[in-house]
């Protein structure tokens, strides 16, 4: 026993207790080393996180006793508080939900007087692109529908983007759409952010509209982006044309100029849609509340057609303008 | 001679250490935790010195080092440093007075910090604030409480077998 401390013998006895001393040490410093330099360290402790997994459950122990007792022990008037808050957010929420359903009517309401002034009920028809004839002088799209399938001359089209153009001449089964980009098309069109009104015209280039004559006095800028007025009655209003590329003075120096990209993918895709609105018609004056239902009431609704000024579309539309309504 | 403990008391400390070791503490005290496993060792190096050696202290600091965030074989190092100061100077140590004794376990706790700040200045571990040196003195003013507890617990065990 070398604890006992025998006198004799000191050296040997001294060597023989240091031997696994320095064993071990050398060990320990061994797996130092390896550890920072291989940092197999984290797959060890990985290894044997079974083994510690409860060491640290047991160590983490009080912090949860307390934790617990904490929610457990929770005074009676703290809760009754924490109650009578949670009742007062509670009535301000339901507060709140019944404002919120007075907008929602409201905004309704407000939709519905919008579209009796519009006129416009959107009832769309897909149609593939059968051929595209794109030169400087003439950028048309002929269509794979006709007459047969409803077509008539003016409808516009649009896709994903945007508004693409119109058709101009319908066929019994094929038709020809002029591009928003052809030389001898024009948009109406509305600045987004300020609501200037103004005219979009094509170049024969892909990817330019022309603005002219516009005032210098008017809200554009670079970047705008440009919508539908639904002025005219043949796009419907609120469609994304295009976006102001650059606005520059023109040659007179009285008007400005503005150049745009069109929003529609001219050059992309092979099926577009067909807006058919029925009704051309501009209702002036307050929409007539029996509007809404008109399927349930059609005969008072027919004799006197409610519209004081021409309509702007073709005459026979005048009889449709209830259903055209009601869409 | 008296029969040495039994071994679960020796195990169940050496548990209780680990879990020292990882127990949750605020910020400010976790650089002043003081080394309880190390206390321990010491303890039953005096007390049982048939049951407890280099190995035990190798292996017990194994499972710190595998249980904390510490460089693998950091404080199995430490330990059987500390382990091999205490078996020679056992029984001098023994018969201290306890006070004395404390102030020789602080002292050992000082050089282990010493070993370890060694250690991290070499591994290139950040260094620790002015915190680290107070952990020994902790030591100091719980060695006579573990003390006496280990020495009841032992007579406790002793009794019963």
């Amino acid at each position: 026993m070398p604890y006992a401390g025998k006198k004799s013998n000191r050296l040997s006895e001294s060597a023989l207790t240091a031997l696994p001393l320095i064993f071990l040490l050398g060990l320990s410093t061994a797996l130092m080393v390896a550890d920072q330099r291989l940092g197999y360290g984290s797959l060890v402790r990985q290894k044997f996180s079974i083994l510690t997994e409860p060491f640290w459950w047991i160590a983490s122990a009080p912090m949860r006793l307390f934790r617990g007792g904490r929610d457990e022990f929770a005074l009676r008037s703290q809760l009754q508080a924490d109650n009578q808050q949670r009742r007062k957010d509670l009535e301000i929420a339901i507060a709140r939900i019944h404002q919120l359903k007075a907008v929602a009517d409201e905004n309704q309401r407000l939709r519905q007087l919008l579209g009796g002034t519009r006129g416009y009920s959107l009832n769309v028809q897909m149609v593939s692109i059968l051929d595209i004839d794109l030169d400087p002088f003439r950028q048309r799209l002929v269509l794979d529908a006709g007459s047969d399938s409803g077509v008539v001359v003016g409808q516009a089209l649009i896709d994903s983007g945007g508004v693409l153009g119109q058709v101009v001449e319908v066929g019994k089964n094929r038709s020809t759409a002029l591009l928003v980009t052809d030389p001898d098309h024009a948009v109406p069109v509305q600045v987004a952010r300020s609501g200037l009104r103004t005219i979009a015209y094509g170049t024969g280039q892909g990817d330019r509209l022309v603005l002219p004559n516009i005032p210098q006095s008017a809200d554009v800028r670079r970047g705008d982006v440009l919508i539908t007025s639904g002025i005219g009655g043949r796009f419907p209003a609120g469609f994304p044309v295009g976006t102001i590329t650059g606005v520059q003075p023109d040659k007179l120096r009285l008007f400005v100029t503005a150049d745009a990209t069109p929003a529609a993918h001219l050059d992309r895709g092979n099926e577009v849609l067909l807006i058919s609105n029925r009704a051309p018609v501009i209702d002036v004056g307050p929409p007539a509340p029996a509007a809404r239902t008109p399927p349930q009431t059609p005969p008072s609704q027919t004799p006197p057609p409610q519209t004081p000024p021409s309509p702007v579309g073709s005459p026979t539309a005048a009889p449709e303008t209830a259903a055209g309504a009601a869409q | 001679m008296i029969r040495p403990p039994t071994g679960w008391l020796i195990h169940g400390s050496f548990a209780l250490g680990l879990i020292f070791a990882v127990l949750p503490l605020p910020a400010v005290l976790q650089s002043v935790r003081p080394y309880l496993l190390a206390m321990l060792l010491a303890y039953w190096l005096m007390e049982a010195p048939n049951r407890v050696g280099l190995g035990t202290a190798f292996l017990v600091g194994l499972c710190a080092d595998v249980l904390t965030a510490s460089l693998l074989g950091e404080q199995a190092f430490r330990l059987v440093v500390l382990t091999y100061i205490v078996q020679h100077f056992r029984a001098r140590l023994r018969f201290f007075p306890l006070w004395q004794q404390a102030v020789t376990i602080g002292l050992l706790l000082l050089n282990d910090r010493i070993i370890s700040w060694l250690i991290h200045l070499f591994a290139g571990s950040p260094s620790h604030g002015w915190l680290y040196w107070l952990a020994p003195v902790l030591g100091v003013l719980l060695w006579p409480w573990l003390y006496v507890l280990l020495d009841l617990a032992r007579l406790r065990a002793r009794e019963r077998s």
